[in-house]
């Protein structure tokens, strides 16, 4: 045992740690996750709790296309960064960019939702309790996506201007995790809002 | 040579005006300096927050004083409560593992020095903006000022109807920013320990220190995060109208409570796991014996950290929970208090034959091991929920979590401070000074808390802002004042000793304590890059191993 571990110690080449970008945005999802928790419980605690209408049954209308757009988007981005670590820089460009727009897709899907709620039911977040939580969820993630469209978009620019190259693949997987994070917290927002709340 | 170098850097210290080294500090970046920032910032808010206190034990001397009026009383308790927790203990102890995590792993700095330093301003100004309420609280309608709805805030308080003014939406905002600094500072530790550490430090080399600050910082990311959610619920119900905490449109009040404790229970352990840190480093080192029981109190530790996640409703056992869940938070209630049991075994453990060296930071450890015992047994008593029944609400519930927070936390802290003082100054603590402000501290201390338990016993309700006379209460009530006011000396000799020492302690050298692990082998202070090289380590005990080459721990691992 003695013997195995001495030389290990001796030669700092063997000596590896994981990425420290990768590790901080592992813990900043951890706590993301925290605060989705409990919109979430707050979400499934007070459903059907509301004193007056609308209720989610007559109002929420299943966003399909929208939730397709999203989780593609994923896909997306993860092949973008496959073609960077390749160094095939126009690939990556071109995908980022499919990602953005896909994202600024969904963004505009919750977007017309919210209008529709706004204007043709009247649904605020002060008019029930259904519209505080689902105002609340919704918004939470839509701000999400809006933080990461706006760091993918940084990424784009950079990316443009000639910055982006294969030596800065881990930092766009750091950004690629993030983005699994949005979109796999919608699974959860899409199943527990228009699911399992209806 | 170092020395050489430091003469160097005092001399350029010297010649600067003073408004470059004010520049210095507030620009800085650097693990230690922030460490020393969070500690001294933590200091003036534990001067503040102890004079809030000092005011209402004045205020309760006697039955019907008039010291203070009863809206003043309810501000002083609410803002005592959350400036100790939130402005002294956190950034306190996040200052030490600031200061402290990346010299004992062999680091040149955090992982993340901006954020670093991000997450200390966002702190110290959620710490301005909950006392900038006292003058900016008031807001239209002439309300209180500072918060007055009590450190949990319980929902209807907060509500616009019973909490006009803004008041309330400067503790709810004041937290939640702190709350992201705390969770910035959290993600930095643990990014630092898991991808800085030096060559040959794994994760079970890793001092104890290191290991109970990462555990920690786990629970910060996990319990912190559940306040701020719920921080950001209640300013959805003050500010857009919403119905989360509205009893009147449906929603529950209780549900607030579920979220307040999720994070107040687990944030007691965030606050203690780093004291067992201190205890873990400085009572081996006054015994000069290795560590009883390493794998065994990072296991418990960890244990602690996941069992303390699923006790937060035995502070809600009064609300009228099904028998069900009563059982069930008593049940894991007295489940945390076996790993927390072991490592008190361990600590006996280490000491047991070991070469004791009464200095003033083992006295405190000593302290803390009985009283954090006794807070523990109070803390089973109430654990059982009908004995909860019948005290919860009362002193008896303030004198237990006090005995906690000061028996425990608080005295691990002065250790702390007396063992790694002479490392970030330079000079050693004075001793005499040291010792009187144990025994003070100590008398005031059990004078306040011991005593404070039995008005609770005899039905005083916390939170009230006098009482009548002839309940039993009087005479105890006295005691308790008198011994806030030995604490507040014994608070002043310390403060006192920490100044006069800067100026004329003792030079401490490297490693005055003739310790074990790498702070202690670079100068004190250190300089701004920690290690000229960066270390490599064989064994827990990396010091030891280099003053006894002839009998290292490598050879035993």
């Amino acid at each position: 045992m003695n013997a195995i571990t001495t030389p290990i110690t001796q030669t700092p080449g063997a000596w590896s740690l994981p990425y420290k970008g990768k590790v901080a945005m592992a813990c900043l999802i951890i706590a993301e996750s925290s605060i989705f928790t409990i919109f979430v419980v707050a979400y499934l605690f007070y459903v059907g709790k509301s004193l007056a209408g609308p209720t989610p049954r007559e109002v929420l209308e299943t966003p399909i296309f929208y939730t397709i757009c999203l989780l593609s988007s994923s896909l997306t981005i993860h092949f973008a960064s496959r073609f960077l670590e390749r160094g095939n820089r126009a690939v990556f460009l071109g995908l980022l960019f499919l990602t953005i727009l896909l994202g600024s897709l969904f963004l505009f899907g919750t977007g017309q939702e919210w209008h529709r709620l706004i204007y043709e039911h009247g649904l605020t977040i002060s008019t029930n309790l259904f519209g505080t939580t689902y105002y609340s969820l919704v918004g939470l993630h839509a701000t999400h996506v809006t933080v990461g469209l706006l760091m993918l978009g940084i990424a784009l620019l950079l990316g443009l201007a000639g910055r982006v190259g294969p030596e800065q693949s881990a930092r766009v997987d750091v950004l690629t995790m993030y983005w699994h994070f949005v979109d796999a917290v919608w699974i959860v927002v899409f199943t527990v809002v228009y699911v399992l709340g209806r | 040579m170092s020395s050489d170098a430091m003469a160097i850097r005092a001399a350029e210290a010297s010649g600067k005006p003073w408004v470059e080294t004010l520049h210095e500090w507030v620009t800085t970046v650097d693990h230690k300096r922030l460490g020393i920032l969070y500690i001294v910032f933590a200091l003036i808010f534990l001067i503040i927050g102890g004079v809030e206190a000092t005011v209402m034990r004045i205020q309760l001397m006697r039955p019907h004083n008039g010291f203070v009026s009863p809206q003043v009383f309810n501000r002083l308790f609410t803002m005592h409560g959350t400036t100790m927790i939130f402005f002294v203990a956190m950034p306190v102890l996040f200052g030490f593992a600031n200061y402290l995590v990346p010299l004992m792993i062999g680091a040149r700095d955090m992982a993340f020095p901006r954020l670093n330093a991000f997450s200390f301003w966002l702190t110290a100004f959620g710490g301005f903006l909950l006392y900038f309420s006292f003058v900016g609280g008031s807001g239209l309608y002439g309300a209180g000022n500072a918060p007055d709805v009590g450190w949990w805030a319980y929902a209807p308080l907060t509500a616009r109807a019973f909490s006009p003014g803004h008041s309330s939406d400067y503790w709810t905002i004041a937290v939640l920013v702190s709350g992201f600094g705390s969770i910035g500072t959290a993600i930095n530790i643990i990014a630092t320990i898991l991808c800085m550490r030096c060559p040959g430090m794994k994760l079970g080399r890793m001092p104890l220190l290191i290991w109970l600050n990462l555990v920690m910082s786990g629970m910060v990311l996990i319990t912190i995060t559940p306040l701020s959610a719920a921080q950001i619920m209640l300013l959805v119900d003050r500010y857009l109208g919403g119905h989360f905490f509205d009893t009147q449109a449906g929603g529950s009040a209780a549900i607030w409570m579920h979220f307040f404790w999720i994070f107040g229970h687990p944030e007691v352990y965030i606050l203690i796991i780093p004291c067992f840190a201190f205890m873990s480093e400085i009572i081996p080192v006054f015994s000069r014996k290795p560590i009883f029981g390493y794998p065994v109190m990072v296991g418990a530790t960890v244990c602690i950290g996941f069992v303390s996640m699923s006790v937060w409703a035995h502070h809600m056992f009064t609300i009228g929970m099904s028998s069900y869940s009563n059982a069930f938070f008593t049940l894991t209630s007295m489940v945390v208090g076996v790993p927390t049991g072991i490592k008190i075994f361990n600590w006996l453990g280490t000491m047991w034959g070991g070469k004791l060296i009464f200095k003033t930071p083992m006295l405190f450890c000593i302290g803390f091991l009985f009283q954090f015992l006794i807070a523990g047994l109070t803390g089973i008593m109430l654990a059982v929920s009908p004995f909860d029944w019948q005290l919860s609400g009362s002193y008896f519930v303030v004198a237990h979590f006090h005995y906690v927070i000061v028996g425990g936390i608080l005295f691990s802290l002065f250790a702390a401070f007396y063992c790694w003082y002479p490392k970030i100054t330079g000079r050693m603590l004075n001793e005499f000074l040291g010792k009187l402000h144990f025994w003070l501290f100590l008398i005031g201390f059990h004078m306040t808390f011991d005593v404070m338990h039995i008005p609770g016993i005899l039905g005083m309700p916390r939170r009230i802002y006098t009482y009548e006379p002839g309940r039993g209460w009087d005479t105890l009530n006295l005691i308790v004042t008198i011994g806030t006011f030995i604490q507040g000396i014994a608070v002043l000799v310390f403060v006192t000793n920490l100044i006069y020492s800067y100026f004329k302690g003792p030079e401490a050298g490297n490693d005055p304590w003739d310790a074990w692990t790498l702070e202690w082998s670079v100068s004190s202070p250190p300089p701004e890059y920690n290690f000229a090289t960066i270390p490599t380590v064989a064994s827990r005990r990396p010091l030891w191993d280099r003053k006894h080459p002839e009998d290292p721990d490598s050879r035993y691992e």
